[in-house]
């Protein structure tokens, strides 16, 4: 009978789904230790406190939880992603709007879990894909040390997120496919600087969030790696770290990557854009020690399959550029740029970058430079540069045609060879 | 080998580097801080600003407790301004004080003022009762009693009103106006601003654009009368 055959196909989906649902919630609550019955007895030394803020600044908490000129650590700032807005929350300690309340039991499992005091699941944009990996000790420490910042009351603020990002049933599908909890495996065949480095780079560091490509669900992939990512809405291009053409530091002097990561400027290299933020908060602040092991790790990195074995690569076509675009740039270039840069790219040695021959100027993707041309900028003042030289913001007096004209000049003089740069680069957002 | 040979041999080595370089030999600029923020001529100018956007304000001779503070309140977002922001967005307190203490100490002759103005004589006289005299129904101080007798700014941290373009005056007093701008508390500003009207706003920037600088176009040391409104900005010491 025919509607014995809906009632049963009926029953049958919704097995299904309960089935589905049920596998998801289990997926949710793998790795989840039961929180302590009571809360314990929490002993927050001197000590305890002043790794945690030392920890806080690895992690560049203060990055997301701060808001320009507000308070330290209550949150408010808005994070724009491909699916809404998510304001960050407030970590003080006050009882009614921050973290008061928290034991450190609840803190740990939003670090290793990624679920709030109340059980909500917490959205990604807060980096516990990453933090899953910190240890109980660090997030302890990290715990110890924002309940001794001063307490602020500021409520949190309603993501906006477009339906069904905002629901928790999407959010937990979503951790069902892209997020488990895994602590720190160490590599027992590397040394323990190498290790060290790798914790902090994948874990506190998160620098995946930024220099890993993201996927349709906006999640990062470990198996990528940290093979280069586009910062969706901010419309800055985080290199790669495994590709000597980006942003690969294989074959740099662990000096130098520890001399970019501390003072934002290296010989072989400078920091801009949201690179920038990172120095200027968290890796300028981190000691030496850190920052060499960082290096260690980094150097190390697998490299990019298409940097291995560049002779297979087939022979790339001669690029084409058109003569009156390239007439513009070279007049753009000499009014506007060869002040500082040099008549033929050289650049000036400690203040401003060489144009020829910088892999940051012929990388595939030009939003970086873009970016760099219309809004110019300061390097970060660190202890070791705190006076850096600056680039004016030229977007006030070149338009999209004249970006994208002196751009594909730079690009293709003096040694450059990479693709022009067209009015359409300049206007993708 | 004679001298002759050296001679010949002297411009191959010089070829032989540049090849193996690559490129041109980079240039050394001055260890100097008039080198280092030289980006902010682009837009500011030394003297005047140099785009033709009509809006840069100058910014040498102002008071360094002013600029300082300007420079604070884009990187802390008491100012916005996307461009401003974005440069001193990663400075240290140190640095933003050297800069501003560098554009303090400019002592450069002004631009010639237009005194041609599409505004109305009577927006004008409007604008010069407002700046001179204020207008004590509705509370509203006169310029001067904060800015100076000649407006030209007092020392420590109150900018002179005058050789700026009137799109500026005009939009940063609309700024106050709406509460766009802030400023240390407690904000004066701010509260004469929630005391204008947008018709004051034209006439005050219609007629401040349009004065001449006295021949002592320098910020005086003090005001020979208290401020009336508390403004926390003024003593320079800004956070």
């Amino acid at each position: 009978m025919k509607l014995r055959r809906v009632a049963w196909t009926l029953l049958g989906l919704f097995l299904l789904l309960a089935v589905v649902a049920g596998i998801v919630v289990a997926m949710n609550l793998r790795g989840e230790d039961p929180l302590p019955e009571k809360a314990e007895a929490f002993q927050a030394t001197p000590q305890l406190v002043e790794r945690g803020r030392y920890l806080a600044l690895a992690g560049n908490c203060a990055g997301c939880h701060t808001t320009r000129g507000g308070a330290p650590y209550a949150g408010g700032l808005p994070i724009d992603t491909p699916f809404g807005t998510v304001y960050s929350s407030n970590l003080t300690p006050d009882n009614g709007t921050g973290i008061g309340s928290w034991s450190s039991a609840h803190f740990w499992r939003a670090m290793h879990n990624g679920r709030s005091k109340d059980g909500r699941l917490l959205y990604p944009a807060f980096p516990y894909p990453n933090f899953t990996q910190v240890t109980r000790e660090d997030s302890d420490a990290i715990y110890a040390y924002l309940r001794s910042v001063p307490a602020a009351a500021q409520a949190n603020r309603t993501h906006r997120l477009r339906f069904p990002y905002d629901t928790q049933a999407a959010l937990a599908v979503w951790r069902a496919l892209s997020f488990s909890p895994e602590p720190f495996v160490a590599n027992a065949g590397k040394p323990a600087e190498w290790n060290r480095g790798a914790y902090l780079v994948n874990g506190l560091g998160h620098c995946i969030a930024c220099h890993g490509p993201r996927n349709s669900l906006g999640a990062t992939d470990t198996r990528l790696g940290l093979s280069g990512g586009l910062i969706a809405v901010e419309n800055w291009y985080a290199p790669s770290l495994t590709d000597p053409h980006e942003a690969g530091v294989a074959d740099w002097p662990a000096a130098d990557v520890v001399a970019l990561l501390k003072n934002g400027v290296s010989p072989r290299g400078s920091v801009m854009g949201p690179m920038a933020d990172v120095v200027f908060r968290s890796t300028q602040h981190l000691s030496d020690a850190d920052l060499g092991a960082m290096a260690s790790y980094l150097k190390d990195l697998p490299k990019a399959a298409a940097a291995e074995a560049p002779e297979a690569a087939p022979a790339k076509a001669p690029i084409r550029r058109d003569a009156g675009t390239m007439a513009r740039g070279a007049k753009i270039y000499d009014q506007r740029c060869a002040y500082c840069h040099g008549d033929q790219g050289q650049g000036a040695v400690g203040a401003y970058p060489p144009l020829a021959g910088n892999r940051a100027v012929n990388m595939a993707q030009p939003t970086n430079l873009i970016q760099v041309v219309s809004h110019g900028g300061f390097l970060p003042t660190t202890a070791g540069n705190p006076r850096p030289y600056g680039m004016p913001p030229f977007g006030q007096v070149l338009d999209a045609a004249d970006v994208a004209a002196v751009l594909t000049y730079v690009r293709g003089s003096w040694g450059n060879d990479s693709a022009p740069v067209t009015q359409l680069d300049t206007l993708r957002r | 080998m004679t001298v002759r040979g050296l001679r010949f041999l002297a411009p191959g080595l010089l070829l032989a580097w540049q090849v193996v370089a690559g490129a041109a030999t980079p240039a050394t600029v001055p260890d100097t801080i008039e080198q280092r923020v030289a980006a902010c001529i682009a837009c500011h100018g030394r003297e005047g600003a140099t785009s033709n956007a009509g809006y840069f304000p100058r910014l040498a001779g102002k008071p360094a407790g002013y600029l300082y503070n300007q420079l604070v309140s884009f990187r802390d977002g008491r100012r916005f301004n996307t461009d401003m922001a974005y440069m001193v967005q990663h400075m240290s307190d140190a640095y933003l004080r050297e800069i501003a203490d560098y554009f303090a100490g400019l002592d450069l002759p002004y631009p010639p003022v237009s005194l041609a103005s599409d505004a109305t004589p009577e927006v004008l006289a409007r604008g010069r009762t407002l700046a001179l005299q204020g207008d004590p129904a509705r509370k509203l101080p006169a310029c001067v009693q904060c800015h100076g007798a000649a407006l030209t700014g007092v020392q420590p941290a109150t900018p002179g009103l005058l050789g700026l373009p009137r799109l500026y005056l005009s939009s940063q007093l609309g700024a106050w106006l709406t509460s766009e701008r802030h400023a240390q508390a407690p904000d004066c500003m701010a509260e004469v601003g929630r005391r204008m009207q947008t018709s004051d706003v034209n006439a005050v920037a219609s007629w401040l654009a349009t004065q001449p600088m006295p021949a002592d176009a320098k910020p005086v040391a003090s005001l020979p009368a208290p401020m009336p409104i508390a403004c926390g900005g003024t003593t320079g010491a800004s956070k």
